[in-house]
């Protein structure tokens, strides 16, 4: 009965949303006060109905009810608790109904707390949240239903991909879903906003923490997912530039975008139609992401259960919700009154800046991702990889960083060079001699001198703006936005030094045998069979030693899972402050010698430090935000209590 | 009415996309990555020898009248060392193989070759993977049937089986005439 318990509250949750939808719009006409009340309460009831069959979805797979179909194709009862929960999500049906789950959540809250906004244009949003809901119900409901039953059940499921049995990985999803449809509340608001013509810097306020949050989830499922891959994989690289990463990365450029230009929108009422097609422009890219990667038109190491009936549905969403905004942004946008202006040498000037290559990194990667799709078109197959990624997108992100570091230090409006040339010259002198130094000690490529040279100027200039303030009195998102400045330094500085200086060692090693990479020996010591819950192994014991240094035992394996059959590298790694030791062993040969991959990569962890500092910025920045919010209703509550009380007394 | 126009061109740009896409998901779908180089001449290269006992490769080598096949290979790869007495069963055949080592040492594959046999008459090192990058290989092994003029014919990916053999040797001969 669970199954059906899940999938009723699933239609209803879908009536709720076409309720909502109504509602919201026959609400705006004359006399529609009364239904546009239930605006409101339906967006609540649509969540916790969803919510509740996600509860059902999480409750037959804890059970490993193999009477559900899904069950029993993408689980099995040995594994272990964890992993059948996790299975709910690691499958195209599941993993869609988390995405509507984590959609009517948010749909829910902001109905439940945001009142700042005219009525009007909430229920318009709210009514804009339904429509995107509906689409995504009727999808589960026709196309990808997961509650469906399976007669006779199996004995046994098929099993999870073994590769999906990790912690992290069971976590990677849903953090970066929060990132993905969080942003269809951005997109919502701007909606909301173009029907009923109301784009002001009260949309920008009510927006903004949204896309903050949506945005942090998104940085801290991008970070975590590209060290899974480097952990997991055995592949030893962090990035691959693969379209279902470049799905990821699209929404989060897009994401700090608006982020920046919501900011300009909030303090200074200007870059109003910018704003709005951003917001927009941010959930579109979700929402292609999702469906390069379900309709299986793009190749890629991350596959899902790929479907062409599943792939036309999603694309006819994608045509009505994202063609439907763009159209109506292309009728109101004239509408939309001119913000206040501003001087180029501004903070809102650097900004602009910041925003034009934000959103040029997000057409180069965009078209780099689509272009095998157009040249195929043509019966001509091209793969793009990172000669075109690396060096295209650095032109546009290396003078963003320049930028990056002077423009927290300019006033807003209008300012002169002369009042910030001594901060200015400081870090162009930091610049210069990190810049010599590097040149002339290392012998390192182009982009990884810049990289490293940017590094050193974003992280001094990051914290520029504290100059003369006091530190305790400091707003929480002016420290935010020094951490995650600092963030993006640690991150670049990682990436330029692994690219530089990372040696590899690719071996077949006899047991017994010493191996060099770099600075450490590695002396495979002997290969021994595991046993695990579910696999078998072949673990490679390592000694290794940093130069020459005490020796620290690693022990990668190759692992056989039995359901389903597939066999996994597990890399060990060891990590000092300075790097990391990767190594990974594979098959053996028939002799008794036995595959080694080893790569000594400096500094690599910065990369993923980078990306949680950038992430924990934009943490203290939401928290600011959202605290003050509260202080300002407590004390209009507290004002408009004393004039009732004054007003009684009278 | 600035904002409309640019905004119209995102509009007909999005439906270009999705027309696109449309386009894609109604064709079926080929996973196999084979190199786009096939029926193209070989670029220009010298790749240095790898060990003392061979020569190493470069393209005029290739384009000497004759076909060859050449193997894209490392003594790291356990695949590689599987296929070797597929690769020595064709250099008895008479078949010219020429070798790539790919990301490898001077010691490791001279213990490879004492191990499982040299069938190669060239042995390039390729330590950048340029070679492989040029000629469109996307792993080890890979064997590649090019003709007398340096033209490539034919690319197999992976090991070579015992029951690849014949279609190798009748490739290896069409590319003669």
């Amino acid at each position: 009965m669970i199954a059906e318990f899940g999938l009723a509250a699933l239609w209803l949750a879908a009536a709720l949303a076409a309720l909502q939808l109504v509602a919201a719009w026959l609400g705006q006409r004359q006399g529609g006060e009364t239904l546009a009340m239930l605006v409101r309460p339906a967006a609540v009831t649509q969540a916790l109905l969803c919510g509740f069959s996600f509860l059902m979805l999480l409750w037959v797979f804890a059970r490993t009810d193999l009477s559900v179909m899904l069950v029993a194709s993408d689980s099995s009862s040995e594994k272990p608790m964890i992993f059948k929960i996790a299975g709910a999500w690691g499958n195209h049906e599941g993993s869609m109904l988390l995405w509507v789950t984590i959609m009517a959540l948010a749909g829910g809250l902001i109905a439940l707390i945001e009142h700042r906004l005219p009525e009007k244009t909430m229920q318009a949003t709210l009514g804009a949240q339904g429509f995107l809901g509906l689409g995504f119900y009727a999808f589960l409901l026709f196309a990808s239903n997961p509650f469906t039953r399976l007669f006779p059940a199996p004995a046994e499921g098929n099993g999870m991909n073994p590769l999906l049995q990790d912690l992290g990985l069971a976590m990677h999803p849903p953090t970066l879903y929060c990132g993905y449809v969080g942003l269809s509340i951005a997109f919502s608001f701007a909606v909301g906003a173009l029907l009923t013509r109301n784009v002001t810097p009260d949309f920008a306020r009510v927006m903004r923490p949204w896309v903050m949050g949506a945005w942090i989830f998104l940085t801290i499922g991008i970070t975590a997912g590209s060290y899974w891959a480097y952990y997991e994989l055995g592949w030893g690289g962090w990035w691959f530039w693969d379209p279902v990463e470049n799905a990821s990365l699209m929404p989060w450029l897009a994401a700090t975008a608006l982020l920046h230009s919501a900011s300009v929108l909030a303090s200074r009422d200007a870059l109003r139609t910018w704003t709005v097609m951003l917001g927009v422009v941010a959930f579109s890219m979700s929402m292609i992401g999702t469906f390069l990667v379900r309709s299986g038109i793009l190749t890629s190491v991350h596959s899902f259960a790929v479907d062409p009936e599943r792939g036309t549905f999603i694309l006819v969403l994608l045509a009505i919700n994202i063609g439907g905004a763009l159209a109506l942004f292309a009728a109101r946008a004239g509408t939309i009154a001119e913000g206040e202006r501003f001087s180029a040498l501004s903070r809102e000037g650097a900004l602009v800046i910041n925003n034009v290559a934000l959103s040029a990194v997000l057409g180069i990667v965009l078209l780099g991702t689509l272009y095998p799709l157009v040249t195929e078109a043509f019966g001509v197959r091209v793969s793009v990889g990172p000669p075109y990624f690396n060096p295209v997108s650095a032109i546009f992100v290396f003078p963003m960083l320049l930028v990056l570091a002077v423009g927290p230090l300019l006033r807003w409006r209008r300012d002169s060079f002369a009042r910030i040339r001594t901060p200015v010259i400081a870090v162009a002198a930091v610049g210069v001699v990190v810049l010599l130094a590097v040149w002339l000690i290392s012998g390192i490529g182009f982009l990884q001198i810049f990289g490293v040279t940017l590094a050193a100027v974003v992280a001094v200039a990051a914290f520029l703006p504290l100059r003369g303030r006091s530190l305790k009195r400091l707003p929480l998102p002016v420290w935010g936005m020094c951490i995650a400045h600092f963030g993006i330094a640690v991150a670049l500085f990682g990436m330029s030094v692994d690219s530089a200086f990372t040696v590899e060692k690719l071996t077949a090693a006899d047991v017994g045998q010493t191996v060099d990479v770099g600075p450490w020996k590695v002396r495979l010591a002997a290969v021994e069979p595991v046993a695990g819950p579910n696999w078998t192994a072949l673990s490679g014991r390592l000694l290794v030693s940093y130069k020459g240094g005490p020796a620290h035992e690693l022990v990668p394996m190759s692992r056989t899972f039995w359901a389903p059959p597939q066999t996994t590298s597990e890399s060990a790694l060891l990590t000092r402050w300075n790097g990391q030791l990767y190594t990974v062993v594979g098959g053996g040969t028939t002799d008794g010698r036995w595959q080694l991959r080893l790569w000594w990569k400096p500094f690599v962890t910065c990369i993923w430090l980078g990306g949680f500092l950038i992430a924990f910025g934009g943490f203290l920045a939401l928290i600011g935000r959202v605290a003050a919010d509260v202080r300002r209703r407590v004390a209009t509550r507290k004002i408009a209590d004393r004039q009732a009380e004054v007003a009684a007394l009278a | 009415m600035k904002g409309v126009r640019w905004s119209l061109w995102v509009l007909i740009a999005f439906f270009a996309l999705i027309g696109l896409f449309a386009l894609q998901l109604s064709r079926p779908k080929d996973d196999t990555v084979q190199s786009t180089m096939i029926g193209k001449t070989v670029p220009q290269f010298a790749l240095p020898a790898a060990t003392g006992q061979n020569p190493g490769l470069s393209s005029t080598d290739l384009a000497d009248g004759k076909p060859h096949l050449l193997n894209v290979f490392a003594s790291w790869c356990v695949p590689c060392a599987a296929e070797a007495p597929q690769l020595a069963k064709l250099q008895r055949a008479g078949a010219p193989l020429v070798g790539v080592a790919v990301r490898d040492q001077a010691d490791d594959l001279t213990a490879f070759f004492k191990q499982y046999g040299n069938p190669f008459t060239r042995v390039g090192e390729d330590k950048v993977s340029k070679l492989q990058f040029l000629i469109g290989s996307s792993g080890v092994p890979e064997t590649y049937v090019i003709d007398g003029r340096g033209v490539i014919r034919h690319q197999h990916i992976g090991m070579v089986r015992p029951e690849d053999i014949p279609d190798l040797m009748a490739r290896l001969k069409e590319a003669q005439g």
